[in-house]
């Protein structure tokens, strides 16, 4: 039942709930670390740490954190971590440190992290919560790679330094530079809404894909898209206590997609 | 020391644009341009809230965190600070000055937690920029982000009428945009 409910959590990051391929969070970091293979892993394992830390932490806490002051709780808890890994890459990884440098500190406006630990971490065990973020991060980690790997193969002929393409392969270097970013996860969109549209007549539930504000934030119904971070139980233990000081916290919360 | 301003200003709202190369601030970049209204008016909110966050973090670092010795918990402080201070903006925009909080109020709950803000603060830090410098390093950042998010919006409304293939339209669309709006400000590289 134990290794069940571990496997389930893992699977459930790395594919059904794949944070960049399936819902879209944490999109910054994403465009802009992912210039190489290299970077991307290191850049998802970094933010692996700090979500699976974090969510365990937090759910060690979600008893004695006061309801009201979650959110700037769980800010303090991420950024903690996040500066605790940044100085252990300055030490002893300082060639990532310097390649990643403005997006480690950065990690704590990750929506992701933000999103699991209200999402799951605050309701459920610490076992469970830590399996929960190293899949999450697991997911992250691939999906990095997969366009740092994409995006160093087509602009620069190598892939993680080495070169595999062969010699006569003119490298199209824009991929690396920012505008290639863009039109990779321009791709990346598009194939999702395929892969939506497609599921969606054959009568499937595709309402996980980019389920969240990809469009229009200002007529966003849902509270501070809380929609893509919070699911339905979430919602109701909301309503229950639906404050205002409830409310803007989870706006502050929905608005961190950064 | 001018010269030096002014570069600062050219280099960080136009060379390298904080959303275009940069990718700080894409939530609010592709969310909130559906419209040119909206989105200058999230610019203008931008530019506010960025201006006064780089103000006061860069007290805050020059004045507390530096004497103390507490420079690493730089990002802890900041993201606090930054929060704690839209929040308080909203209120007293909505005390004292109305006519202004009409006009940004809707924005500033957006604008929280945004990557650009704490972005901005942490680079005027890693560049040792002083209180001055950092305030221009910050108003500049925001300027080039209005720039890019009003274009992008002047672009979206124009794409309302074309015919986009079914995949591409939403989200996919907008982002080729935005890398096609990367190239051209490619172009600002030469500026400097």
């Amino acid at each position: 039942m134990k290794q069940n409910k571990i496997t389930e959590r893992l699977l459930n990051g790395l594919i059904k709930e794949n944070p960049t391929f399936v819902l879209m969070l944490g999109m910054c970091p994403t465009l802009a670390v992912t210039t190489s293979a290299m970077n991307g892993l290191g850049m998802g394992l970094t933010t692996m740490v700090v979500l699976a830390l974090s969510n365990m932490f937090i759910s060690m806490l979600r008893k004695v954190i006061p309801d009201k002051v979650r959110i700037p709780a769980f800010i303090v808890i991420i950024a903690s971590f996040v500066t605790v890994v940044e100085l252990l890459l300055k030490a002893y990884i300082p060639f990532l440190y310097s390649a990643l440098g403005l997006y480690i500190p950065l990690i704590v406006v990750n929506c992701i992290i933000l999103g699991r630990a209200e999402a799951y971490a605050s309701k459920n065990g610490v076992v469970a919560s830590l399996f929960d973020g190293i899949g999450m991060g697991l997911g992250f980690t691939c999906a990095l790679t997969i366009i740092g790997a994409v995006r160093e193969l087509i602009g620069a002929g190598e892939l993680f330094g080495f070169g595999v393409m062969p010699e006569s392969y003119v490298p199209c270097s824009i991929f690396v530079l920012a505008p290639g970013a863009f039109f990779v996860l321009a791709a990346l969109t598009a194939i999702q809404n395929k892969v939506k549209i497609a599921g969606e007549k054959r009568g499937r539930d595709m309402s996980k894909i980019q389920s969240g504000c990809n469009s229009d934030c200002m007529n966003c119904q849902e509270s501070g898209c809380s929609k893509r971070l919070i699911d339905t139980s979430a919602k109701e233990a909301v309503k229950e206590n639906g404050d205002r000081a409830e409310k803007s916290a989870k706006k502050k919360e929905g608005k961190n997609n950064d | 020391m001018i010269k030096d301003l002014l570069i600062i200003l050219i280099s960080s709202s136009l060379v390298s644009n904080v959303v275009l190369s940069q990718f700080l601030g894409l939530c609010p970049f592709l969310g909130v341009s559906k419209k040119t209204g909206t989105a200058a008016g999230m610019g203008s909110a931008v530019i506010f809230v960025i201006t006064l966050a780089s103000a006061v973090a860069g007290v805050i670092y020059k004045y507390i965190l530096t004497p103390f010795d507490l420079t690493y918990l730089q990002t802890i402080v900041f993201i606090l600070v930054i929060a704690a201070l839209v929040q308080f903006v909203e209120m007293f925009l909505k005390k004292f000055m109305k006519s202004l909080y009409q006009a940004l109020g809707v924005y500033l709950p957006l604008i929280t937690t945004n990557c650009a803000v704490l972005g901005v603060a942490l680079t005027n830090v890693q560049k040792n920029y002083g209180i001055l410098t950092g305030i221009v390093n910050g108003f500049a950042t925001a300027v080039g982000f209005t720039i890019s998010i009003v274009i992008l919006a002047g672009i979206r409304e124009k794409m309302e009428y074309n015919d986009i293939p079914e995949s591409f339209q939403g989200m996919p669309i907008v982002l080729l945009t935005a890398g096609l709006m990367a190239i051209a400000f490619c172009g600002f590289s030469g500026l400097l």
